[in-house]
């Protein structure tokens, strides 16, 4: 069913997940591609958020879970119980669906997580923060202002802060759960475009609601209905002539 | 119909009235002290020891012991009770381990301050042979505030975002790396509210201190924390029963009351006031 | 993998003071039975409760903490008839009624309320109640069970008043919207829907407002007046176990049978006030757990 070659970085394999007695995954079999943007689409409760927190072990944190399976990073099993899940944390990113910055100054929230791994040079940092900002074309923006709190800044603003927060961390993977639903259509365009920009350097993962921005952003796009992948494929492909019926009922808005 | 608004309107008219009563009955109280005590209040009232089998004289001794023990149960009582709370709230996963400990939380807070003074006495006291003493008293208090402490804790810790624990770990910061840089730096406030109001719930305790800590008079101030003092709410049990000089020292017991209500009600009103500007100016 | 380990040492260590709650409480009653049990090689344990004779100090001595403990329970109940109602209805007032601006003063008037030093309030009902009481009523000692059942309620309406409205609080708005629109009046919404719903907070309330008069010390021990009988009319003496311990703690000879009596009493006050406790606590979760079904 998918054509990716092999240069995948993350695989899933067979995922069932269990929120306690209840199964939100039922075996997922994925996989995704270096430097590319995969897209995960889907009616809401169906499991795209939960496939992705279960990617950088973020599931974790909540009682009662349970994996089945694996997913492969670098040719480990994260799940192995020798893998320590912050150090996949520190290599998968995250960006939450609202944009959630410290009540800290901008500069501290991007700095907060190379500090606690062990940059203390302050122009190392600087330049950290310089760089991250501007990955998240941001910059231009805010480069007067460091000292003030990210809570002051727009919703979009925070977004990007978010994004260079996690950028900071020079992360291998970004995972995104709608990072645009919170946002005006505006900040939304700027984030796409951003998105576009970091596949160079990034792999990344995005959830989204909003079928256009699928097609827009991203090179392949699953399906999923009811915790199943149906349908993994070329975005082209998948929007233009779906394999599966149930896809096209999605996508051309017969239900959902 | 109209059956139904008297109803109503007789129900309104008793609800107003308990409330009226609470406020009435707190006011009319701190009014009675504060026009008793206020002539007592002096320079000297409040610098210098007791005189004449403490008919005469200050209270200072007093306000020092007061102030030794309380600061005393709050260095116990405030790392006890973030840990504790820390651990509910952060670490523990829901199950038959967290139910008991939230019970025996529950429970402690519920043991009458004079079983607490017997405790202190039979085991601070008596078997660890601290005698009675600043540090005997300052246990005692300090294990009576520790619920308090704790249920403080946890309502700050909980009013925490939990996008903010998110943001860390997502990051790939430790749990310990974020709960100590992001989640008690943002609790902190509302943990320190409650270690004020545990504050002057201390300051005001009689009972645990009877037999722990406090001596009937001392002229000289404490030099070690084995030393017994004297404290502001025993010193008020003591002038109000001491049987001879009731009537003569009716004076120095007001003005004592007076101070020791305002010690503790300024505590309180302190950690209010700082609530709820806490909670109107959070910015989440 | 160092790291990995690190953090579950740093949570254990939170786990082991987490369980100090517990651990105080287990050294609460060991010490409390290691100084009252020998007193139960003097008495038994039936004639210790059931005794109708307290003369700890005369010889020989009684050791019968039946009056005592009828001192406390009559006290914590003519509290609880002056308290309850008075903390009941005054959260009602404070969820319900109240515009914002009283609630505001109210909110913080209750706390305040719960702040009140004890030693304070039963000086206030020895220099103030108590000569008030004998002019009127013409008794010899205004120190009596009325006296303080109006003190040890005034103490007692704080927590029951607190903890009943945050349960009235919690009740959803969609219940009392609801009841509204089916043309309830404001009372009838309160007393039908609200009231109901909150009901098992409410009582959780009641019960630890009672668990905190008969536990209170220096009000008793201020202004019940300390006869250790059993009382025939309110306008008698009492003597509450909180009282008896902390008058007599300190003429008790050291580790002597009247010493260890004073333990066995406190030893009954704090099942007494566990068992309060541990009521509140089933009631709280057992209906936390199935949802305010009470309607
Ligand atoms: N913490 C949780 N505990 C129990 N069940 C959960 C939890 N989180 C999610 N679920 C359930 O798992 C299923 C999948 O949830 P998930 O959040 O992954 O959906 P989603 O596809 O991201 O939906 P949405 O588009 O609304 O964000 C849903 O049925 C949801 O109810
Ligand atoms: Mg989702």
């Amino acid at each position: 069913m998918v054509a990716v070659q092999n240069n995948n970085i993350i695989e899933t394999r067979n995922i069932n997940f269990y929120y306690g007695d209840f199964k939100a995954l039922t075996n997922v079999t994925m996989e995704f591609e270096q430097n590319k943007v995969t897209a995960l689409i889907g009616p809401s409760g169906c499991g795209k958020s939960t496939l992705l927190r279960l990617l950088n072990r973020m599931n974790d944190l909540i009682d009662g879970t349970r994996v089945e399976g694996e997913v492969v990073f670098e040719d480990r099993n994260i799940y192995d119980p020798d893998v320590d899940p912050v150090e996949i944390r520190r290599r998968i990113g995250m960006v939450f669906q609202k944009p959630n910055p410290f009540p800290k100054s901008i500069f501290n929230n991007i700095t907060y997580g190379p500090k606690l791994i062990g940059v203390k040079n302050k122009s190392e940092l600087e330049a950290l923060v310089e760089q991250s900002l501007n990955q998240a074309s941001l910059w231009n923006e805010v480069k007067d202002i460091l000292g003030q709190s990210a809570m002051m800044l727009s919703g979009g603003q925070q977004q990007r802060v978010c994004i260079a927060r996690a950028l900071a961390m020079k992360p291998d993977v970004l995972l995104m759960d709608e990072p645009t639903s919170a946002l005006d259509p505006i900040s939304t365009a700027k984030i796409e475009e951003l998105i576009e920009e970091l596949k160079k350097d990034y792999t990344i993962i995005i959830v989204t609601h909003n079928m256009q921005q699928a097609a827009r952003i991203s090179d392949y796009t699953g399906f999923f209905y009811l915790g199943k992948l149906i349908e993994y494929n070329l975005t082209e492909k998948l929007f233009t002539n779906p394999e599966v019926s149930q896809t096209e009922d999605y996508i051309t808005g017969r239900f959902g | 119909m109209k059956w139904r608004y008297f109803k109503q309107n007789l129900f309104l008219g008793v609800v107003r009235l308990s409330a009226l009563t609470i406020a009435i009955s707190l006011g009319g109280f701190l009014f009675y002290i504060f026009v008793n005590g206020l002539g007592a209040i002096s320079w000297e009232f409040l610098t210098l020891p007791p005189r004449d089998s403490m008919t005469k004289g200050g209270i200072m001794p007093a306000i020092l012991g007061t102030i030794y023990l309380t600061s005393g149960a709050i260095i116990i009582a405030l790392p006890l009770g973030v840990v504790s709370a820390v651990y509910l709230n952060e670490y523990a996963k829901q199950g038959p381990v967290v139910r008991i400990i939230r019970l025996g939380v529950n429970c402690l807070a519920g043991v009458p301050s004079i079983v607490f003074g017997l405790f202190g006495l039979g085991l601070f006291v008596v078997f660890l042979q601290f005698g009675s003493c600043i540090l005997s008293g300052a246990l005692t208090l300090g294990f009576l505030i520790l619920p308090t402490i704790i249920g403080a804790s946890e309502e700050a810790l909980k009013s925490v975002p939990q996008t903010f624990r998110e943001a860390s770990l997502g990051l790939g910061i430790s749990k310990w790396h974020t709960i100590l840089r992001i989640v008690l730096p943002n609790a902190l406030p509302g943990i320190l509210t409650g270690s004020i109001l545990g504050i002057g719930r201390a300051a005001g305790e009689t009972a645990p201190i009877m037999f722990t800590a406090s001596a009937f008079f001392t002229a000289k101030l404490p030099t070690s924390i084995f030393d017994e003092v004297m404290a502001l709410p025993y010193h008020v049990y003591v002038l109000a029963t001491a049987g001879t000089h009731i009537e003569e020292t009716r004076q120095i017991q007001y003005g004592t009351v007076l101070v020791l209500v305002g010690l503790v009600l300024s505590i309180d009103l302190i950690a209010i006031v700082i609530r709820s500007y806490i909670r109107k100016k959070k910015r989440w | 993998m160092s790291r990995k380990l690190k953090e579950i040492i740093i949570k254990n260590i939170f786990f082991l003071f987490a369980l100090i709650s517990i651990f105080i409480l287990g050294l609460i009653v060991v010490f409390l039975f290691r100084e009252g049990l020998p007193i139960f090689k003097v008495v038994s344990v039936k004639d210790f409760i059931f005794g109708n004779e307290w003369y700890p100090t005369y010889n020989p001595p009684d050791f019968g903490i039946w009056p005592l403990i009828v001192g406390s329970i009559i006290v914590t109940l003519f509290a609880s008839v002056i308290a309850v109602p008075l903390g009941v209805l005054s959260a009602i007032y404070i969820s319900e009624i109240a515009p914002p601006l009283m609630k505001e003063i109210l909110k913080p008037v209750i706390e305040l309320l719960a702040g009140l030093p004890s030693v304070v309030l039963g000086f206030f009902g020895m220099v103030v109640l108590a000569p008030w009481l004998q002019e009127t009523f013409d008794l010899p000692t205004g120190l009596n069970i009325v006296n303080v059942s109006i003190i040890l309620a005034i103490m007692a309406v704080p927590t029951i008043s607190s903890i009943s409205e945050d349960a009235l609080y919690s009740v959803p708005r969609e219940f009392k919207e609801a009841s509204y629109a089916l043309g309830a009046t404001r009372f009838e919404t309160i007393a039908k829907v609200i009231v109901p719903a909150a009901l098992s907070g409410i009582s959780t309330a009641v019960i630890l407002g009672m668990a905190r008069a008969i536990g209170e010390t220096m009000v008793v021990l201020m202004v019940a007046g300390g006869a250790a009988a059993i009382p025939e009319s309110i306008f008698d003496s009492v003597r509450p176990m909180p009282a008896s311990i902390a008058a007599e703690m300190g003429e008790a000879p050291f580790r002597s049978n009247h010493y260890h009596a004073l333990f066995a009493t406190g030893m009954v006050l704090f099942f007494i006030t566990l068992f309060f406790n541990l009521i509140a606590d089933y009631i709280s979760t057992k209906f936390k757990e199935v949802g305010s079904g009470t309607l």
